[in-house]
């Protein structure tokens, strides 16, 4: 009774199929073959079905020039912000009053941390710790909900007291405090919309984690994931002094 | 020897096999197409302003839609042609292959990019039908009236938005292939020139669109939630609008006219058989342009109400900016002297650019300085101004690199006696319908009015009679294009005898460009 | 284009002891918003702001362990903001 019969062709065929995607690595099939003139092994190795192999640093770059047009985005609203607090000082003072140094600090904090678990993910995957990795991915999404979530109670307590932009109450006040709330719901409305996006894509990495397609042999995907969130938690490091702690 | 690129299998067949290519020569000529049928739009919206403009009290239309279609007009040819323009379909189709690269770094992103610029194009039109219809406000949506008027403002700046991000991501491909897919012993000092001026534009488009983007973002938010940004009555001050505005639509005049520099540099050697004078100043001052270029943006502004230290400093960094482009016009002349020189098309179109782009630039001095800018600003020295450096100069340039690289893109010649006649009837009606303006400018004739003083009757006749000479050579430029897809001879891989890496496959380019990765072992420009 | 990955990790330690002072910062920029010497506590917030954000940069984005040609890049986006910001103050400043 043979241990194996059938086309060997066809098994390598399923095999391949199966093969890890990473363009590094390779497989390597034993063909074994017998007929009357006896035992033959042949081995052949054989490329995954071939795709263009990954320019890792170069993946790199693209992501580190993406993140430049997100500083230059921001930077227009810092540049907004600069005009107005210059003509309006004592008006913002008076206007941050209004902020909760607790929500900010808070929030700062969280960020701060879901930055260290990001890193910590990378790290985790390059060592091929699979699944350190993906709960690192996990905490980092949660922290940055707690962040939204936070938010969303900021905003409504300020949408309750009649701040919110055009207001009949806001439209009393002195033109920097208008102007005040103008910037903070802009800036960290975007600022929102971009934790957002970055926990939809850490999402999506933890998925493509889970179906080894980020592994630690290909784990661009997340280091560039890594550092849209970092540059998340920066804009952040910078709106923190800026809306709170200039009473 | 592979098929040509044309013949290609590819995942998906026919027309999705161009809507979902991710090859750069058929993405390239993706925005080719889109990009040549919005500029003739937009050509036909400016004959019909020419009309309306013919003669003192004329009435053809009402003044709403005068403002609706030179605001189209400008918005068509700035966003939707002349900034994609030469780098997303010359740049895309020639860069990659002057590299010796199969391909930019990131070509699903460039694919995405055409989806994105697409779709922005569209949703704009859109907005000619839907709510209040077309914008008015001109293409600069200029606060106050962006956000009072009761057209379909938003629909038109988020289509912009998108085009933004379009020419942002193509940016950055463009810059990360130009730094890591070289071919072996193809250094920076041998770059050809026109790859040089993508990757100072790549620079620009990268770092400037952001900032109209949030420009952009922020009149639609004035417009939905009126936080009070801009407005006055609430503390808001308008002028920043026009900073942020023109902080990115300056340089974005460096997007458009850069690459055009950088055709006519390749150009030149090649028809002149000499070498280019001065590389190395030539590679610089493309970067120089590009890091100028954002020091400038307040000679837009100077009848703003900005300050006048501010005034003062901008008029003076716009005299900086003339320097490189100086060193480019001169390095051009040099490099034809004692040259053996063959007037072919590409390089009529080159002289053309030459010519037409000096006078621009001369006038663009006249605007730079302060004093005799508060006389002409918002009159037609300004409309001819541009036009000379956008039309004369971008699209000139365009069309040159449209000439010379059309054998390798098509694999045929297009008609000789054809270009060149097209050329002479062109480059008449352009000098017949944009000279004048200088002139009803200087007088005072504004800019952006439906009807005018009879006054001004002389100079704007002779304009629109030039505007019809303009379409007739255009219209002869592109049947002779069109035609010769089908009829032309067809082109050898190296028909000029040019020395950068394209001219080193066949036209058209197989699928993965060359056969053999290419090892480069002297410079662009050496013809011996 | 093969790359081979570079293949440095950073280590739990390091990681944890950059997230300890961005947090110690943190406290430490509050501490000087309270001690209110208005412009003077701007300025020094600022520049506590601009530390967190280059340790973020240096060791959770890797700048550090990078070539010096991501580290020289980076300067270009903070110069054109800089510009951007600079000149249109010589507006603002002088109206």
């Amino acid at each position: 009774m043979p241990l194996w019969q059938g086309n060997p062709l066809e098994l390598l065929h399923t095999r391949l199929n199966r093969c890890p995607t990473s363009s590094s690595s390779k497989c390597i099939y034993y063909i074994i073959s017998i007929s009357d003139s006896g035992l033959t092994i042949t081995m052949t190795e054989i490329s995954p079905t071939p795709h263009k192999s990954i320019d890792y640093t170069g993946a790199k770059l693209g992501m580190w020039l993406f993140l430049f047009t997100e500083i230059i985005l921001f930077g227009g609203m810092f540049l907004g912000y600069s005009e107005y607090r210059q003509v309006n000082t004592s008006d913002f003072h008076d206007a941050a009053k209004e902020m909760s140094l607790f929500f900010g600090a808070l929030n700062t904090i969280i960020l701060l941390t879901s930055s260290l678990t990001m890193a910590l993910s990378i790290s985790a995957i390059k060592q091929g710790a699979k699944v350190r990795s993906m709960l690192l991915q996990a905490t980092t999404i949660i922290l940055g909900a707690a962040f939204l979530g936070n938010k969303f109670i900021e905003w409504r307590e300020h949408i309750l007291h009649g701040f919110y932009p055009d207001s009949p109450e806001l439209l009393t006040m002195s033109h920097g405090k208008i102007l005040y709330f103008g910037l903070y719901y802009v800036m960290t409305g975007i600022h929102g919309l971009h934790v957002l996006i970055g926990m939809g894509v850490i999402c999506f990495m933890f998925v493509l984690t889970q179906l080894n397609k980020v592994s630690s042999t290909d784990y661009i995907k997340l280091e560039n994931t890594g550092l849209f969130w970092h540059l998340v938690d920066i804009i952040w490091i910078y709106l923190f002094p800026l809306f709170y702690l200039i009473k | 020897m592979e098929a040509s690129f044309y013949a290609a299998k590819g995942r998906y067949p026919g027309i999705l096999g161009w809507i979902f290519a991710t090859d750069h020569k058929r993405i390239g000529l993706l925005y080719l197409m889109s990009t040549l049928s919005f500029f003739f739009i937009g050509v036909l919206l400016g004959l019909t302003l020419r009309l309306e403009l013919m003669r003192s009290g004329m009435h053809l239309y009402s003044a709403q839609t005068y403002n609706a279609i030179f605001t189209l007009h400008g918005v068509i040819m700035i966003f939707f042609f002349i900034i994609p323009g030469i780098p997303a379909s010359l740049g895309n189709f020639i860069m990659p292959l002057q590299l010796g690269a199969p391909d930019v770094a990131f070509p699903k992103i460039n694919i995405l990019s055409w989806w994105l610029f697409m779709t922005g194009a569209l949703l704009a039109i859109t907005s000619l039908f839907t709510g209040g219809g077309a914008p008015d406000t001109g293409w600069t949506f200029y606060i106050p009236y962006s956000v009072r008027t009761g057209t379909n403002i938003s629909l038109a700046v988020f289509g912009v938005f998108l085009i933004g991000l379009s020419s942002t991501l193509t940016g950055m491909n463009f810059l990360t292939t130009i730094h890591r897919l070289r071919a072996p012993g193809m250094t920076w000092k041998r770059l050809p020139l026109f790859t040089w001026a993508i990757y100072a534009t790549g620079w620009v488009q990268l770092l400037a669109t952001p900032v109209l983007a949030i420009t952009l973002l922020l009149i639609i938010i004035e417009r939905f939630m009126g936080v009070g940004f801009f407005d006055p009555a609430k503390g808001g001050d308008p002028i920043l609008f026009q900073h942020m505005f023109w902080i990115y639509s300056h340089p974005a005049v460096y997007i458009m006219i850069i690459p055009a520099m950088g055709v006519i540099s390749d150009i030149i050697p090649v028809f002149a058989r000499k070498t280019i004078f001065g590389y190395a100043a030539i590679a610089v001052s493309s970067l120089a342009i590009a890091f100028f270029g954002y020091l400038v943006w307040g000679h837009h502004m100077f009848t703003s109400g900005m300050s006048d230290t501010a005034r003062i400093i901008f008029s003076l960094l716009t005299f900086l900016v003339a320097v490189p482009s100086g060193v480019k016009v001169f390095n051009w002349v040099a490099s034809m002297y004692r040259g053996s020189i063959k007037v072919d098309a590409p390089f009529l179109y080159a002289l053309g650019f030459i010519f037409l782009f000096s006078i621009g630039g001369l006038t663009g001095l006249a605007q730079g300085a302060l004093s005799t800018d508060l006389h002409i600003h918002g009159t037609y020295f300004i409309v001819g101004h541009f036009h000379y450096v956008i039309f004369g100069g971008a699209v000139f340039g365009m069309f040159a690199g449209l000439h010379y690289w059309y054998p390798k893109m098509f694999g045929r010649m297009y008609e000789e006696h054809l270009a060149k006649l097209a050329f002479v009837v062109l480059f008449i009606g352009f000098n017949v319908l944009y000279f004048p303006m200088f002139i009803s400018g200087y007088l005072g004739m504004p800019r952006r009015y439906y009807d005018y003083l009879p006054e001004f009757n002389g100079p704007n006749l002779v304009s629109t009679i030039g505007s019809w000479i303009l379409a007739m050579g255009l219209f002869i430029l592109f049947y002779n294009l069109f035609h010769s897809l089908i009829a032309g001879k067809k082109a050898s891989s190296n028909p000029w005898g040019g020395a950068t890496l394209e001219w080193q496959t066949t036209s058209p380019p197989p699928h993965e460009n060359f056969d053999k990765t290419p090892e480069v072992t002297k410079g662009p420009y050496t013809y011996h | 284009m093969e790359q081979k990955q570079a293949l440095h990790i950073v280590g739990t330690k390091t990681f944890v002891v950059v997230w300890a002072i961005l947090i110690f910062l943190t406290a430490l920029t509050i501490e000087v918003a309270e001690l209110q010497l208005a412009k003077l506590s701007m300025i020094a917030n600022l520049l506590i702001a601009s530390a967190k954000a280059i340790l973020v940069l240096w060791f959770f984005m890797h700048l550090k362990y990078e070539s010096t040609f991501f580290k020289l890049l980076l300067l270009i986006p903070i110069g054109t903001i800089t510009i951007i910001i600079g000149l249109t103050f010589s507006d603002i400043w002088y109206r």
